[in-house]
């Protein structure tokens, strides 16, 4: 019973809240670490790791957090997981580590981690909020990569570092630059709009 | 007879009633015949490869306006000739050696995301040939910067393996020299450069042509290029003033900016003062590249920042309204806090 509740919760933050293509969050990193697959799927599990761990420690202490500091509170809380996954990064991963550079230190500042922190686990106890966390973590990780696959392939002829097309194929370089990012996301979203829309329709036929 | 479609009955609106023949296929039209002397020259300096190019960016933005059209269940716009007129402007940016695939892409950014996702004829913000010139430019752009010789033999359909390239007058320009440079071979289009952009005279003609058919007003050409002239005779970066003005006006791809793509009716002002603030923008900013950018030539830039200001010029270049004071809306916005009051009470 609780176990189907959690799943969708876990499902509901991967596509109905979608942090990136549904409540439009964290668009800078969105953009900026999105050039490549590589990058994408590592800043994402970062934020998901930082996400889930703030998300369970801020709910535990809730009630203890007053009202008026809270924000400061979260951010200190925050800043400690990203300071560990931040470290651990450049001790194992170092290539991926200096290829996001300074983003993974700007977890910190990343608004889904706080939005997530403020409207759910500022009212929710641990297990759910450890879900949220979960799932608008992967959501976020899957909406990177989705975007990161359009850009790399046009822009670069390549998917996880690994040539696509052989020598003939001339990369568009617009899509791994800034211009890109934002025409894919722009383009993505709409087309998530449009199968949302499309769902909701037939729900309301269905009832 | 005018008809609402709709509902099969007269449309009824109050005076003045003025009649006209003009249509968007007619202004279209006169477009694509004032831009025929500059495809003459084009084909004429580059060969028929620049042929080629046009018939298929034309090709494909007619394309493209259908299909998308026919995807989102709209009524078929392909019979204004806008797209049309797309199509040609777009290979007029391009050099005559791109790979033939190169317009199709174009067109594609063109049309579909430029023009249609924004709601089609009249509603997109960015002039789409420019858009999509800037695109191609910042995709592949060694292919959008290999210019070719006047006259040399390229494969009608091939793709072209070595070019005999050369400097365009506007490298020659932002190096700061003018040596080599022949005003003759500028006026007449006899230099390297894009497709439809090299011949100021050609272009010229096309615009004398709108000017008298009365589908552009010379506003905006004027307030552009008398900018950038001023502006260069004032700083000339070598030799005397005069000269250097002639250069800057008839290099690059200012003559096809200033005349068919800043006059744009979407993407341009509709208030007389804020065509002029336009013109002068886009002479101002195409300067600023064009001595101090990265870039050698500024004009599709200049032309597309200033479109993104086109809302806000409209607005701050409203006319006045009979009886009121100058800048009377200010006043009431700002300061003044019963400027309106005091206006009625007169």
């Amino acid at each position: 019973m609780a176990s189907k509740k959690y799943m969708r919760q876990f499902v509901s933050g991967i596509i109905d809240n979608n942090p990136t293509f549904v409540q439009l969050l964290g668009m800078c990193p969105t953009l900026a670490t999105s050039t490549s697959l590589e990058n994408a799927v590592g800043m994402g599990l970062a934020a998901t790791a930082v996400l889930a761990a703030s998300n369970v420690v801020i709910s535990l202490l809730r009630k203890f957090i007053p009202q008026k500091i809270r924000i400061a509170a979260y951010v200190v809380i925050i800043a400690s997981f990203v300071t560990v996954i931040d470290l651990l990064m450049q001790a194992y991963l170092p290539e991926l580590s200096k290829s996001l550079g300074l983003y993974i230190p700007l977890i910190v500042v990343n608004c889904i981690i706080l939005a997530r922190a403020e409207a759910f686990a500022s009212k929710n106890s641990v297990l759910p909020s450890f879900v949220d966390g979960l799932s608008m973590g992967v959501g976020f990780t899957l909406a990177l990569s989705a975007i990161s696959i359009v850009r790399e392939i046009l822009g670069n002829g390549t998917l996880y570092g690994i040539s696509l097309f052989g020598s003939g194929f001339q990369p568009a370089a617009i899509m791994i630059m800034a211009p890109g990012g934002f025409l894919t996301l722009g383009l993505i979203i709409a087309l998530v709009q449009k199968l949302r829309q499309r769902a909701e329709g037939k729900e309301r036929r269905k009832s | 007879m005018n008809l609402d479609k709709t509902r099969h009955l007269p449309v009824v609106t109050s005076s003045p009633h003025v009649r006209s023949t003009d249509s968007v296929r007619s202004i279209m039209l006169d477009v694509l015949i004032s831009l025929l002397p500059a495809l003459l020259v084009g084909v004429f300096t580059f060969g028929p490869r620049a042929l080629v190019l046009t018939v298929i960016s034309v090709g494909s933005c007619l394309f493209f306006e259908w299909g998308f059209s026919r995807l989102v269940h709209k009524k078929n716009p392909i019979g204004d000739l806008s797209a049309a007129v797309t199509g040609v402007l777009l290979a007029f940016n391009l050099p005559v050696a791109v790979p033939l695939w190169m317009p199709v892409v174009g067109a594609l950014f063109a049309i579909v995301i430029v023009k249609q996702l924004y709601g089609g004829i009249g509603k997109n913000i960015f002039n789409p040939a420019l858009a999509a010139r800037v695109f191609l430019f910042l995709a592949w752009s060694s292919a959008m910067t290999t210019w070719t010789l006047p006259r040399a033999v390229l494969p009608w359909f091939a793709n072209v393996a070595d070019a005999v390239t050369g400097a365009t007058p506007m490298a020659i320009l932002k190096e700061g020299s003018t040596s080599g440079l022949d005003l003759m071979a500028m006026l007449t289009g006899q230099t390297g450069g894009c497709i439809g952009e090299t011949s100021a005279l050609a272009l010229l003609a096309g615009g004398v042509y709108l000017l008298i058919r009365r589908v552009i007003t010379p506003r905006i050409p004027v307030a552009y290029l008398g900018t950038v002239a001023l502006l260069s005779l004032l700083f000339p970066k070598t030799g005397s003033g005069l000269d250097w003005m002639l250069y800057e006006l008839l290099g690059g791809g200012l003559m096809l900016g200033a005349i068919f793509m800043a006059t744009d009716y979407t993407t341009s002002p509709s208030t007389i003062r804020g065509q002029w603030i336009f013109g002068v923008g886009c002479g101002v900013i195409t300067i600023v590249i064009r001595y101090f950018g990265a870039y050698n030539e500024g004009v599709s830039f200049a032309i597309l920042l200033m479109n993104a200001f086109v809302w806000m010029i409209d607005m701050a270049a409203k006319p006045r309204r009979y009886g009121l004071r100058r800048f009377a809306r200010l006043r009431e916005k700002f300061g003044a806090k019963h400027a309106g009051e005091r206006e009625a009470q007169k």
